[in-house]
């Protein structure tokens, strides 16, 4: 089997990761409006959680899972009530300089706590090493990551197209007026919105840890990636944030892969391309 | 064709299954005051829209005097003569009026890109700003900051800002929109006040108005033109009335 | 044509006039400026380093507080001209003055190939568009280590004397003198600027840019001659840096730097011109004043001081005193 299989794994499962990261951001800003640069402050959390609770207490891997989910979204949750709720008709600057106040808050704090250095944690065993298929190795790690990743996309895209607070939500995004003026408590729909965003994202973190590692600078390095997912996706697309994520996270590999001297040149440049193209992402609202 | 001041062929405009402008064919004699009228959704602000530039036009033709300018991009149209204001305010709150009528003056004569010469400088542009909101009778508040003037004169300042760039035709949205009845006289003495060399379309809904400054009405309902005539023929028409039914009604005055 | 109301005493140039003119806290304030070389000879070289931040936060400030232009990649300019300079007096001529020109023209350059694409976006794509310009120069960078010097920045930068009389050394007076008068003299270009039509139109973009083409503007030759124009000026500041610290390194284009300079023209106030200049000086003394601190610490501070600022005072130092005076003089 061609190496390019092994590439794609690698790129898929990464993209994986980033989709999780990316869907809350991308369903937030196109509801409200709202340019949150700390999403990725919470997928940090979720990261240390984990790292503290395998590491400190004990806990088996996957009971951590659901703890970084919840951690975030509460953690989300206090911060729309205290900072966010107050900005969501500021201007954009605003809401840039109020994020990103909180995005230098957190990465002092975790370097604080934790220090600067790598957080490592062990998997279960079961989790480890690889499968050989035709080849080539499939490291166990990302068929988990992936298979968790679809299930959680299958669950929410029939979440969003089939129930009503689903439909409630696609109502809200497209036109957030219209949709106060059918009755809909878009400020209530927003902040469970925006916590199961955030949850989200603190899954992610925690599922990142083994592919890409955890340390305190993640906020703001992770933010870059998923701010381009978000952007080229298109806001307020579930399928743009996921099909971004895969293009995202297959091209940054295979760049890697193939050409090691260009480095992350190549997504950057790719960016500023697709969103010259198509200034509202590739599945936004024109 | 030049002793249109503006016309349309064939204009047309949809947003998937919705048909905003059908067909819409104008004709705008030089220094004639039409005012189009028509329910909400009819497509009047759209079809303004569509003239100005601001949206593209599936199919169908501008011309404005003896040029087709479907194509020009809308700075290119005022440029050309072809000016509108808006129906809600839209302004520059931390500008006094007389800077931003001054800035409409500056952009039309072409000076507003250099940045090595002071503003104060061009004091006949200043004086040009400065005799338009006089004749509005905006001169006692122009050194205050636009968003602190009140409705009134705000809608005031919109008319001047058009004025600036010394339209050949206008297309005022609703002018009076907004603005109580107090403060409305000052409006209607500017509207009356248009040079007989601008050709005036604006949008309604106030009949009084209608009657009072238009020479010719446009009714349009549903994207298209319905009919086209004089105020008292457009008021005794039965399919006015039926398409109004439920407004307020206007009788008409001979 | 009537040149004045009846009863209206003042024309409108006149008074127009009486606006720009020079307020007596401009001039206190730049007097002040000539202070460190009396008060306090050894911090020359800060005081140095806040001149040439300030003057970065200047053109930061045309095109976000005068223009509506959010820039997460500014520093892309800036590093570009340290570069310039950092390579001439490298390859061999390190006068400055011819420096500071080829940075300009380089930086200069890059901001009118970039001002095309500026120009056509808005909101959150325009923002995400500069956050990737900064970064690829920052890559690019990074990548191209036999010119750059990579992470290890460029060596070897020596600058010759200003005028073959006036040596760049410790104490500072020269580096000081240099980037005091750079600053100063710029500062006056801008403020011209801010003044002419130009600066109204500018206004007018930040205010309601949908309006502008309907009274006839075309707003993409406007913001790409600012951003050419705020391009040459970080260039110019950024070789100033060079020339002065003869040194360059990775950071002068990267992220945090355009961080940092958008933090400082925030805490000091857009759109007031001064409010670069002050952010960078309260902020500078500060980060000297704390630079025992670990770094994380100081992060954790600069990320209150951003909330505190959005959510106390949205217009900065400089609009809260102008809040305080108003209020003064509504009391009064």
């Amino acid at each position: 089997m061609p190496p390019v299989f092994g590439v794609l794994f690698d790129g898929v499962a990464y993209g994986m990761v980033l989709f999780l990261m990316s869907v809350g951001l991308s369903v937030t800003l196109g509801m409200m409006n709202f340019v949150n640069l700390a999403h990725c402050s919470f997928a940090m959390l979720g990261g240390f959680v984990t790292v503290t609770l395998i590491n400190a207490f004990g806990w088996p891997f996957f009971a951590t899972l659901p703890a970084a989910f919840i951690a975030a979204a509460l953690a989300s949750v206090v911060l729309e009530r205290i900072f966010f709720r107050r900005f969501y008709n500021a201007s954009e600057l605003e809401q840039c300089l109020l994020t990103i106040g909180i995005v230098f808050v957190s990465i002092a704090a975790a370097a604080y706590i934790y220090g600067t250095d790598q957080q490592l944690v062990q998997l279960p065993a079961y989790l480890r090493g690889s499968i050989d298929f035709e080849g080539l190795n499939f490291a166990v790690y990302r068929l988990f990551l992936i298979a968790i990743a679809l299930l959680i996309t299958v669950a929410l895209v029939v979440m969003v197209e089939t129930t009503r607070f689903g439909a409630q939500v696609r109502a809200a995004v497209n036109n957030q007026r219209m949709a106060r003026g059918l009755g809909i408590n878009v400020d209530g729909l927003f902040a469970v919105t925006f916590a199961l965003g955030s949850g989200l994202a603190g899954l992610g973190g925690a599922l990142a840890i083994e592919i890409v590692g955890l340390d305190p600078s993640f906020a703001l390095t992770y933010l870059i990636y998923v701010l381009i997912v978000v952007s080229v996706g298109g806001l307020g697309s579930i399928s743009g944030s996921f099909a971004a994520a895969m293009l995202l996270g297959v091209s940054d590999v295979a760049g890697k892969y193939y050409v090691p001297a260009i480095g992350a040149f190549l997504i950057y440049l790719v960016m500023i391309v697709l969103l010259m193209w198509r200034p509202s992402g590739l599945f936004g609202r024109r | 064709m030049s002793e249109n001041a503006l016309a349309t062929r064939g204009l047309n405009k949809s947003f998937g299954s919705l048909v905003v402008a059908a067909d819409v064919e104008l004709n705008l004699p030089q220094g004639v005051r039409y005012a189009l009228i028509g329910p909400n959704g009819a497509g009047k602000t759209t079809l303004i829209n569509l003239i100005t530039g601001m949206l593209r036009p599936d199919a169908g033709r501008i011309i404005l005097g003896d040029d087709d300018i479907t194509a020009l991009p809308p700075e290119q149209r005022v440029r050309l003569g072809l000016v509108r204001t808006y129906q809600i305010n839209s302004l520059f709150p931390h500008l006094t009026a007389l800077e931003s009528v001054t800035l409409a003056v500056c952009e039309r004569r072409r000076v507003a890109q250099t940045w090595w010469r002071q503003l104060t400088a061009y004091s006949q542009e200043i004086d040009e700003a400065h005799d338009i909101l006089s004749a509005l009778t905006l001169a006692p508040v122009c050194h205050r900051l636009t968003r602190e003037l009140g409705y009134g004169q705000q809608r005031l300042v919109e008319i001047a800002l058009a004025l600036a760039t010394r339209p050949k035709v206008l297309l005022l949205d609703e002018p009076a929109a907004g603005v109580p009845r107090e403060e409305s006289r000052e409006l209607f003495a500017a509207i009356a006040g248009l040079s007989r060399d601008i050709t005036v379309l604006f949008i309604e809904h106030d009949m009084d108005i209608v009657f009072r400054f238009a020479t010719r009405v446009i009714v349009m309902v549903g994207g298209r033109v319905l009919l086209e005539g004089t105020p008292p023929e457009i008021a005794a028409d039965p399919r006015v009335r039926a398409v109004y039914l439920g407004k307020a009604r206007h009788e008409s005055v001979s | 044509m009537s040149s004045a109301t009846i009863g209206d005493p003042v024309r409108p140039v006149q008074y127009l006039q009486a606006q720009m003119r020079w307020r007596w806290p401009e001039i206190v304030f730049w007097l002040a400026t000539l202070l460190p070389f009396v008060l306090t000879p050894s911090y020359l070289i800060l005081a140095s380093q806040i001149a040439i931040t300030a003057l970065f936060a200047l053109s930061l400030d045309l095109i976000l507080g005068f223009c509506g232009i959010v820039s997460l990649g500014h520093a892309a300019y800036f590093g570009l001209g340290a570069y310039t300079a950092g390579l001439l007096s490298k390859w061999g001529w390190g006068e400055p003055l011819t420096g500071l020109m080829l940075a300009a023209l380089t930086a200069g350059l890059f901001g009118f190939l970039t001002s095309f694409i500026i120009a056509r976006f808005r909101h959150l794509a325009l923002i995400m568009i500069t956050l990737g310009i900064g970064l690829v120069l920052q890559e690019a960078a990074n990548s191209a280590g036999w010119i750059t010097g990579g992470f290890d920045g460029l060596q070897g930068i020596h600058t010759w004397p200003i005028l073959g009389r006036f040596r760049f050394d410790l104490y500072g007076y020269t580096d000081y003198g240099y980037s005091l008068a750079g600053l100063f003299l710029i500062f006056l270009i801008a403020r011209r600027l801010v003044h002419s039509p130009f600066g109204l139109a500018l206004c007018g973009i930040r205010d309601n840019v949908e309006r502008m083409p309907a009274i006839g503007a075309s707003t993409h030759a406007h913001i790409q001659t600012i951003y050419t124009i705020a391009a040459i000026i970080a260039g110019i500041a950024g070789a100033m840096l060079a020339q002065t610290s003869e040194t360059v390194s990775l950071e002068t284009l990267g992220f945090q730097r355009s961080a940092d300079v958008l933090v400082m023209l925030i805490l000091g106030g857009t759109g007031r011109l001064y409010g670069g200049l002050i952010g960078a000086a309260v902020y500078m003394v500060a980060r000297d004043q704390f630079s025992g601190l670990n770094p994380q610490y100081w992060y954790f501070w600069i990320g209150l001081l951003l909330i505190a600022v959005v959510m106390l005072l949205p217009n900065g130092i400089l609009g809260g005193l102008s809040l305080l005076t108003r209020r003064a003089k509504a009391a009064s």
